[in-house]
């Protein structure tokens, strides 16, 4: 017991003083990178659970991305001294409340769909994503095409600034999240969703019940993608119908298959990779005049599906990784 | 005769032949679904790039001064073929080194497909929207209080018509179509039965990308707007159309599409018009809850 909480508060302190580090040491530019690639690495990471660990194929994570945001800003919206009276406490609450909505929702999309073999989940979610745009574009109390605007932003605390307790917040949602689907993947659960993964007749022979597996995983993904979204919302401060849209869906399928499916570290490295790509290749419009980035970004899905289907770091780790390079070297 | 059953006939004919325009496109999808086990999500960005290359070729040789069957049969040809040849480049490049690797790479594979011909397309033809030209004079052939028939939709019927009978004798009257039905049935058996497995699936390819091109000038010619995104919406519910009468099955895709139609063109007409989107996922969460192998399809029971 003691030791845990020495390891707690060993995690926060390093989370406060790299923070600090960041705050004094980058431009702004840089600081929201770096907070939207621990945003969008918390929804990859719930993502990896259902397409890595489970193989089945979700394609409308953005929609419930969306249901956490809409719910933390309109949240947000009614009860507006809430958050200043409650400090943190309020964003993890909203945050959690958002989470578990969009929780709820890939429990009523994906019991149907989960019954199902084959790539009918990946229809479902698509339809259920575009769905609830449409809904969403028609809400009036939730200001339809326009959103919601002006959403709280994370708020300073003396001598820190907002990237700091931006950065603060999300990293620990960021380690919590990350040990979760570590720990869970490690034990039994893990194995079921893998067993269902590898063989899915094989596994209801010995007596699994494959569809509560495959909800189960689906249903922490959603999760993820709420909280990711309440994240969204109060970083970016506008949440908006098209923004949740399916290229965003497409986006965090990519992060999930470019990392490895199967490979959580993996996951956040693509994150980085996919958040910063499109932000590297404007020099490459400047020079064409076209805006080639999308164009890039296809091409090199298919062309890493072709020749390295695994993603770039297959089912592995990063320590494993780093372990088998020291065998290697020694 | 009142004026609501002679609405009543008019959507009739409106969703019959918003129908048939889907049935072109699910057939596409249920094909290529029958042979490799796949979502094409390509499928609905080959259509798009069929209208484009109709609409280029119409302003090229000046279509539009003519109109008529001339034009349209034109028109028609360069959208198959561009489309047939887009297919089969498509399966050649990019679904077959991957055919033996899981089923999830290939749809992601498929999904990077069609984001590619999106953007591409966007940067090629612009992103604004085109004006499709008139290749058929919209004229009433029928022109009773009780209803009016104008000749875009009898063009639209009589085209499906031709190119289904077309189908229907590709598949079930030559060799390759009984190849193909053999090897939708299995794979593995129909090589080793000496079927050509790859031209089949080129086969396959070319046949359901043509019916994409013929549905794509058909819809150039009833919604005269095209745009590289075109092909999203439309080809979302060609694919629920083609799941509703069970994938793989080919008269359950028609009879799919020309549910969808007629569903959403009444839903449309009768109670409101933004319901219209969500109307087919509905439809398909639907059926995939109490008939998931669709109206047609059979269950299949997996063996070990």
């Amino acid at each position: 017991m003691k030791n845990k909480l020495k390891v707690v508060l060993m995690v926060l302190a390093s989370i406060s003083i790299s923070g600090l580090v960041l705050q004094f040491s980058i431009n702004a530019y840089i600081q929201i990178l770096i907070l939207q690639i621990l945003m969008y690495s918390i929804a990859a990471m719930g993502l990896n659970l259902v397409n890595g660990f489970t193989g089945q194929f979700s394609l409308g994570h953005a929609g419930f991305m969306a249901i956490g945001a809409y719910t933390s800003a309109y949240l947000s919206q009614i009860f507006p001294g809430f958050l200043e009276s409650t400090h943190l406490l309020g964003f993890f609450i909203f945050s959690i409340l958002g989470g578990l909505l969009a929780a709820g929702f890939g429990y009523v999309v994906g019991l149907p769909s989960l019954r199902l073999k084959g790539d009918y989940l990946a229809i479902v979610t698509l339809g259920f994503g575009e769905i609830l745009r449409v809904f969403l574009l028609n809400i009036e109390t939730l200001g339809a095409a326009r959103g919601i605007t002006g959403i709280v932003p994370y708020p300073e605390l003396g001598f820190l600034d907002r990237f700091w307790v931006s950065f603060f917040y999300i990293m620990i949602w960021f380690v919590v999240g990350l040990y979760f689907v570590w720990r869970l993947t490690r034990g039994r659960h893990g194995r079921q969703f893998l067993s269902v993964r590898e063989d899915e007749v094989a596994a209801l022979s010995l007596g699994l019940n494959t569809t509560q597996i495959k909800v189960r995983s689906f249903v922490i993904a959603s999760f993820y993608a709420g909280v990711a979204g309440s994240i969204y919302a109060h970083l970016i401060s506008i949440v908006s119908p098209s923004v949740f849209g399916f290229m965003m869906s497409v986006n965090i399928v990519v992060m999930v298959v470019l990392g490895g499916m199967g490979s959580f570290t993996g996951s956040i490295f693509a994150a980085a990779f996919v958040t910063l790509a499109p932000e590297l290749l404007r020099s490459l419009q400047a020079i064409t005049g076209y805006d080639l980035r999308m164009v890039v970004f296809s091409l090199s899905l298919i062309l890493i599906m072709i020749y390295r289907p695994t993603g770039l770091f297959g089912s592995k780790e990063l320590p494993d990784i780093v372990r088998s390079w020291r065998m290697k070297k020694s | 005769m009142t004026s609501e059953s002679h609405d009543f006939l008019q959507h009739l004919i409106n969703g019959l032949s918003l129908g048939s325009i889907y049935a072109l496109i699910a057939l596409g999808y249920t094909m290529v679904y029958g042979v490799l086990q796949l979502i094409n999500f390509a499928h609905a960005d080959i259509y798009m790039v069929g209208a484009f290359a109709s609409y280029y070729i119409s302003k090229w040789i000046g279509l539009e001064a003519n109109p008529g069957f001339m034009a349209l049969g034109l028109a028609l040809l360069t959208s198959m073929v561009t489309c047939a040849v887009l297919g089969v480049l498509i399966e050649r490049l990019a679904y077959r080194p991957l055919r033996k690797a899981p089923k999830l790479n290939i749809l992601i594979t498929a999904i990077g497909v069609s984001l590619l011909l999106q953007f591409g397309a966007q940067i090629i033809f612009g992103a604004d929207p085109k004006v499709f030209p008139t290749l058929i004079e919209d004229k009433s052939l029928i022109d009773t209080p009780l209803l009016i028939l104008k000749s875009l939709d009898v063009t639209v019927f009589v085209v499906t018509i031709l190119a289904l009978l077309g189908l229907h004798f590709l598949v079930f009257h030559t060799k390759m179509g009984k190849s193909m039905r053999a090897v939708s049935h299995s794979m593995t058996n129909a090589s080793l039965l000496g079927i050509n497995v790859n031209r089949v699936v080129v086969f396959t390819f070319i046949l359901g990308s043509s019916l994409a091109g013929i549905g794509s000038v058909l819809v150039g010619l009833k919604y005269p707007k095209i745009e590289p995104l075109m092909g999203v919406m439309i080809g979302l519910k060609g694919f629920v159309a083609a799941v509703l009468g069970g994938i793989g099955n080919m008269s359950g895709a028609v009879l799919g599409a020309l549910i969808m139609g007629l569903s959403e063109e009444f839903v449309v007409a009768y109670l409101s018009s933004t319901l219209r989107d969500a109307l087919a996922f509905g439809l398909l969460i639907g059926i995939l809850i109490w008939k998931p192998s669709g109206l047609m399809g059979k269950n299949t029971i997996e063996k070990v």
